[in-house]
């Protein structure tokens, strides 16, 4: 069913954990099968000089996420938010059509970590970044936040 | 025990034991006459079948001339709800919310046709109350389907008080006992079922095989039409060999196994409710399948957890909404009344007579470290204080 990338980062996960001192975090959510991801950055100058994540969700969404940091790792932010949900499959040697909606949610929570990092420190936010920030929240999973800790 | 793969998936489907197997040989090469053929070809291939009819009815206490060869349990429950709905025409059927997809299927398409239907509900570990049942009886009320044992949970129904009451109101009973049988106690005269749904491949017998039992007397419209064969309800040529292993398989399962594979199932529940914290175990303690284990953990996402066992040659299965084409958490669950989020780390683990206690506990062991390994990636999983 995954290709044998999707795989390797499935069993083998990049930049997994919290960033102690991370500038900014993506907190996104699937409205549909209710995964959760949260995105690290740490920013130096214009670039992300680290990038982790933490993942509720399916090997895709995991799969997806440690791909997503591994390439935006590095990356100027203007390049980062230039990172799409196509890449990140092509780079995985493809997913499942039902399995398409995890790397948007990976991609999306990068662009909600850069969105916070901009906010917080009055830099100037694109439109687009604004619109996209606005559509994922629209569409953010709802019942995940308080449910899935393990208390 | 590395390369070794441990099969924990036998409520989905089971190998064929070596006796079925060998059992069935001789009907495809040699003895492969027609059953409906007067020549000897054809009445070797005919005695074949009625033996197996026998030896079939006796595992439920019913006469052979009751049980018509079906090509498994889809085909059984379909020809149960439709032969029974197309025979009154019109009214009302009872069910419930936590039936096979075989069941539900046919029951959208009766609603379709102008049949009503009503879905019970159940308790928290599967149960459906009897007198939910009687409760639900209404003036038009032609059948009632209700699932012997659950195929996710392994919850087991008291079949035998439901059928007390449908008796005792004179409405048919069916019971889609495809994950009990030869598990569970099946008699239908004691339990007072009309018809009864049933298959080989769960019970280490081949694919593409099942009966329905329709008591005496109890009228039903062939939903295929053809040949006189089985009794002019199931038109085809018989599947000989299929139906021979289907009758070996009956006879060699159950018995002592039951209790050997209870013992398996607890060690398995027990092993991994100690030994991981933040599980819980779906369906109910005790009125369960001997080989079923369901957990749900918490902060983690169920497929993602099969594939990491599957990795380490387990092979279990998920009710997660990540798992499924429509993205939506098992009925099953939701009808227990998990949160959406409470399906999402579901597993279940069924085992079968041929698995050693050394398997479970290396697979109890991987289940814990995996567990373990998905927690250190989630984002709602902290070690408790
Ligand atoms: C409870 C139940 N009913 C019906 C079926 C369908 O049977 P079959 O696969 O023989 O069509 C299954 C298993 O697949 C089952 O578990
Ligand atoms: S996270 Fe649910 S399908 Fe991928």
């Amino acid at each position: 069913m995954y290709s044998k990338e999707v795989m390797e980062h499935f069993m083998h996960p990049r930049n997994v954990g919290e960033l102690a001192d991370a500038d900014a975090v993506g907190e996104v959510g699937n409205p549909v099968c209710g995964d959760i991801m949260w995105i690290y950055i740490k920013v130096k100058g214009d670039r992300l000089a680290d990038v982790k994540f933490k993942t509720l969700g399916c090997a895709a969404a995991i799969a997806t996420s440690s791909k997503v940091t591994e390439l935006a790792k590095g990356m100027t932010i203007d390049e980062a938010l230039e990172l799409s949900n196509k890449q990140i499959v092509e780079s995985l040697g493809g997913l499942p059509p039902v399995k398409v909606h995890c790397s948007v949610l990976a991609v999306d929570g990068l662009k909600e970590a850069i969105y916070d990092y901009l906010k917080k420190n009055g830099r100037p936010v694109s439109e687009k970044l604004v619109r996209e920030h606005e559509r994922i929240n629209s569409e953010k999973c709802e019942t995940g936040e308080h449910s899935h800790n393990g208390k | 025990m590395d390369n070794k793969r441990i099969y924990l998936d036998h409520a989905a489907t089971t190998p064929v034991a070596k006796e079925v197997f060998e059992a069935m040989l001789p009907y495809f090469s040699e003895r492969y006459g027609n059953a409906s053929s007067l020549h000897s070809f054809g009445q070797e291939a005919k005695d074949a079948l009625e033996e197996s009819r026998e030896r079939i009815a006796k595992r439920m206490n019913s006469g052979a001339e009751e049980i018509i060869f079906t090509s498994g349990g889809t085909e059984s429950n379909n020809l149960a709800l439709k032969g029974i709905a197309a025979r009154k025409g019109k009214g009302h059927i009872i069910t419930s919310k936590i039936e096979h997809a075989s069941i539900l299927a046919p029951c959208r398409e009766l609603v379709n046709q102008g049949f009503s239907v009503t879905y019970l509900d159940v308790d928290e570990y599967g149960l459906v109350d009897p007198g939910d049942v009687a409760g639900a009886l209404r003036e038009d009320t032609i059948l009632v389907s209700i699932g012997h044992a659950n195929n996710e949970v392994g919850t087991v129904q008291d079949i035998g008080e439901i059928g007390k009451i449908t008796r005792e109101k004179g409405v048919l009973l069916h019971t889609d006992a495809c994950q009990s049988f030869t598990k569970e106690e099946l008699d239908v005269k004691k339990q007072c079922l009309d018809l009864v749904s049933i298959n080989a491949h769960k019970i280490h017998g081949p694919k593409g095989v099942g009966a329905l039992y329709i008591r005496e007397g109890v009228k039903i419209i062939p939903q295929s039409q053809g040949g006189e064969h089985e009794k002019n309800i199931r038109a085809g040529t018989e599947n000989v060999a299929g139906i021979v292993g289907f009758a070996k398989a009956a006879e060699i399962t159950g018995g002592k196994q039951v209790g050997y594979m209870k013992g398996l199932r607890d060690q398995l529940i027990k092993g991994v409710l100690s030994g991981v914290e933040g599980v819980r175990l779906n369906g109910h303690p005790e009125k369960r399948l001997c080989n079923n284990a369901n957990y749900g953990f918490e902060g983690i996402e169920g497929e993602a957890l099969l594939l990491r066992l599957d990795m380490r040659g387990v092979a279990c299965s998920t009710g997660s909404a990540c798992s499924s084409r429509s993205l939506m958490p098992s009925h099953v669950l939701l009808a227990l009344g998990l949160k959406p989020e409470e399906c999402h780390g579901s597993l279940r683990a069924t085992l079968g007579m041929e698995n050693t206690k050394e398997e479970i506990d290396y697979a109890i062991q991987a289940i814990k470290e995996e567990v373990s390994n998905l927690r250190g990636i989630s984002p709602f999983w902290k070690r408790k204080q």
